[in-house]
């Protein structure tokens, strides 16, 4: 069937609401509104106010009414409208939902799923473009997604809910509107290994989210070129799926990870890390990094767009990691 | 403060010996911590409850046992008062496996699924939020269960404290919000950091049925706290308690109490709630020299049972350092399995 991703996840959010009582959405405008982003447009109508739950602005309270309610049997969705608002929510997150398994000793999981928007491309300034799930992939504790595809945004829902401990899913503001295919029975995903959205045999491009598509369009143009690119969705942002970066890599001997976080103390730089300790002597070339400018993100549209991850230099950084200066 | 506490009737004085004995296993307990501190048995922060007693005692006795607990930092005597054995509490505090969480939280993380305890939360309001998410959790399913959540004075300074209140009251959840205001936060008293001093106004601010009661007097508070929780379970959405008590000790053993007098802690050392509750019993001729006798004589066993429980007790192994950061039982994780 036809779909977008704002579609595949609220068909994601509908299922999980029909096939378990535990199970609820909590956030600002989620209900009335139809959701921030439009997300859960018409779930309100269909399960009423109690589980489509608007709350006021207040994201640390209800974040800690998540991980209660989560510790109360209760299966919650909770959504943040953006990762720049998490922050408001960060001690709830970190001090609480990430420690209390481990802290008690093993008595007491947080069965919580915090699904939130992240990303710029739409204009909206600093404080509602950053893309900050690398500083989440940081927490041990806590399981992060990010889903890049209509299947993913479709699928790791349910297998989030079904996770004893916190999951935390990130949805790239870019995205929503992205058509496509989906299989009509197309259901619950796995959340434990990253995907090779195309293989290939010269340069691993790794990457995640929002700029899964425009490495996808690198790969196009590369192979072109006559360089043929292994484009990796790493999905799972923590705990990193390890393995498949390095199988990758001992495939094409040159990676570029692809991150639209900034580069000073990143994901990409811990992915860039991982292969430098653990398959050192299968490269050909140093890993390459394509990040976002290391500025809090501009409004006008073309200053955004040149401090973003592009097609072009996507492109000429694996240009470089072949040795060919194009 | 106010006067001493009415003198106890005979149908009260059961429980007002009971509310007695309670309070003096925390405060004997405590008392041995801060000597087991002091040979450095026990490190990190301890934070003891001296003065304090008659308010986890009161209130814990109004619970049942399938209501939930969320308490601070300074959390020994809620823990040993709803349940948690002395012993499994002191070696926790020692970093043994035999504590009730392994170890792994210390004198300011104490937890306990089987008397649903949900700690020992050491981020100054950070619980509150988590009683209410509780509290949600038990509405939705139908249930008549209370969430109790202690927390101090400090707390009211923080967003948690404001968001959770409205969201209580927004949706009239089952919580009874336990402020012990102490007066100090750490070190800064309440009218050096508070515009309105009045907590149990604040409360009221967010439509939550709110009273001030007297700290000190155990049989005060359990009044208060049967009524609240009373009304809490049956329907009436979230109550709230301020209990004016005062902290006999350091606010840690780091603390050179630099800000405030020796004449103020000695005034309400004089309203020491154990002191209170025996002499108004006693005066009533309802306890003898003898039940006194065995009250600490009680509460000496249980603390000496403990610290050998404790001593006996063995550090988890570093092999299991990285496990409970993910749940073992991944059972129902990955998996595609439907709803229980």
């Amino acid at each position: 069937m036809k779909t977008t991703y704002r579609e595949a996840i609220r068909a994601a959010i509908r299922d999980a609401l029909q096939r378990d009582d535990r199970v609820f959405l909590m956030g600002e405008d989620v209900g009335a509104y139809g959701g921030c982003f439009a997300v859960s447009l018409g779930l309100f109508e269909e399960f009423g106010p109690e589980r489509i739950r608007d709350t006021p602005l207040s994201e640390s309270g209800f974040v800690g009414a998540g991980i209660g309610a989560a510790l109360g049997g209760m299966r919650p969705i909770v959504e943040i409208m953006t990762v720049n608002f998490s922050l408001l929510a960060l001690d709830q997150i970190v001090n609480n939902a990430a420690t209390l398994l481990h802290m008690s000793g093993g008595q007491f999981n947080v069965p919580l799923v915090i699904r939130m928007t992240t990303g710029a491309g739409r204009q909206l300034g600093a404080q509602h473009s950053h893309s900050l799930e690398g500083w989440y992939a940081h927490i041990p504790g806590l399981r992060i997604l990010a889903a890049a595809t209509l299947e993913d945004a479709r699928g790791m829902l349910w297998t989030a809910l079904q996770d004893p401990d916190p999951v935390l899913i990130f949805e790239h503001g870019t995205l929503y509107n992205m058509p496509g295919e989906l299989d009509d029975d197309a259901g619950p995903v796995d959340i434990t290994a990253a995907a090779i959205r195309r293989p290939g045999t010269d340069v691993s491009l790794i990457t995640y989210g929002g700029t899964l598509p425009a490495v996808l369009d690198a790969a196009g143009q590369l192979s072109a070129e006559g360089v043929d690119a292994e484009v990796l969705d790493l999905r799972v942002l923590r705990p990193l799926d390890e393995a498949a970066v390095l199988a990758t890599v001992a495939r094409t001997h040159r990676a570029v990870v692809v991150d639209e976080g900034w580069r000073s103390g990143s994901l990409s730089a811990e992915i860039s890390a991982r292969i430098t300790e653990a398959s050192f002597y299968d490269l050909d070339a140093p890993v390459g990094r394509v990040c976002s400018a290391e500025i809090p993100l501009p409004y006008a549209k073309s200053q955004e767009l040149a401090a973003l991850p592009s097609v072009e230099r996507i492109v000429r950084a694996a240009r470089e990691a072949v040795g060919r200066s194009g | 403060m106010t006067g001493k506490p009415a003198h106890p009737d005979e149908a009260q004085a059961g429980l007002a010996r009971h509310l007695l004995h309670q309070m003096l296993r925390v405060r004997r307990l405590e008392e041995k911590c801060v000597e087991l501190y002091s040979e450095a048995k026990i490190r990190g922060f301890l934070h003891v409850y001296i003065g304090e007693e008659a308010v986890a005692a009161g209130v814990l006795e109004t619970l049942e046992a399938e209501d939930a607990v969320v308490a601070t930092y300074r959390e020994h005597g809620h823990a040993l008062l709803r349940g948690v054995p002395a012993g499994a509490i002191l070696a926790e505090m020692y970093g043994y496996v035999q504590g009730c969480c392994r170890g792994r939280g210390g004198s300011m993380h104490l937890f306990d699924a089987g008397t649903r305890f949900f700690g020992g939360n050491a981020i100054v309001a950070g619980g509150l939020p988590l009683a209410v998410g509780l509290a949600l959790a038990d509405k939705m399913a139908g249930r008549a269960r209370v969430t109790v959540c202690f927390f101090g004075e400090g707390a009211v300074a923080e967003g948690e404290f404001h968001e959770s209140l409205n969201l209580a009251a927004l949706w009239q959840l089952p919580v009874l919000f336990c402020c012990e205001n102490n007066l100090y936060a750490m070190g800064t008293a309440l009218g050096r950091s508070e515009s309105q001093t009045d907590i149990a106004l604040k409360a009221a601010g967010y439509e939550v049925a709110a009273w001030a009661v007297d700290g000190m007097d155990a049989l005060a508070v359990h009044e208060a706290a049967r009524r609240a929780v009373d009304a809490v379970r049956s329907g009436g959405g979230p109550h709230f308690l301020e209990l004016r008590t005062y902290r006999f000790r350091a606010h840690s053993m780091f603390d050179p109490e630099r800000y405030r007098e020796k004449t103020e802690v000695a005034h309400w050392q004089e309203r020491d709630p154990i002191n209170l509750l025996r002499q108004a019993l006693e005066t009533a001729g309802h306890l003898t020299e003898a039940q006194w006798a065995g009250l600490q004589s009680d509460a000496d066993t249980e603390v000496a049972e403990a610290v050998a429980f404790a001593e006996a007790g063995t550090p988890e192994p570093p092999e299991d350092l990285a496990r409970f950061v993910y749940s073992e039982v991944h059972s129902e994780a990955h998996s595609e399995r439907g709803p229980e």
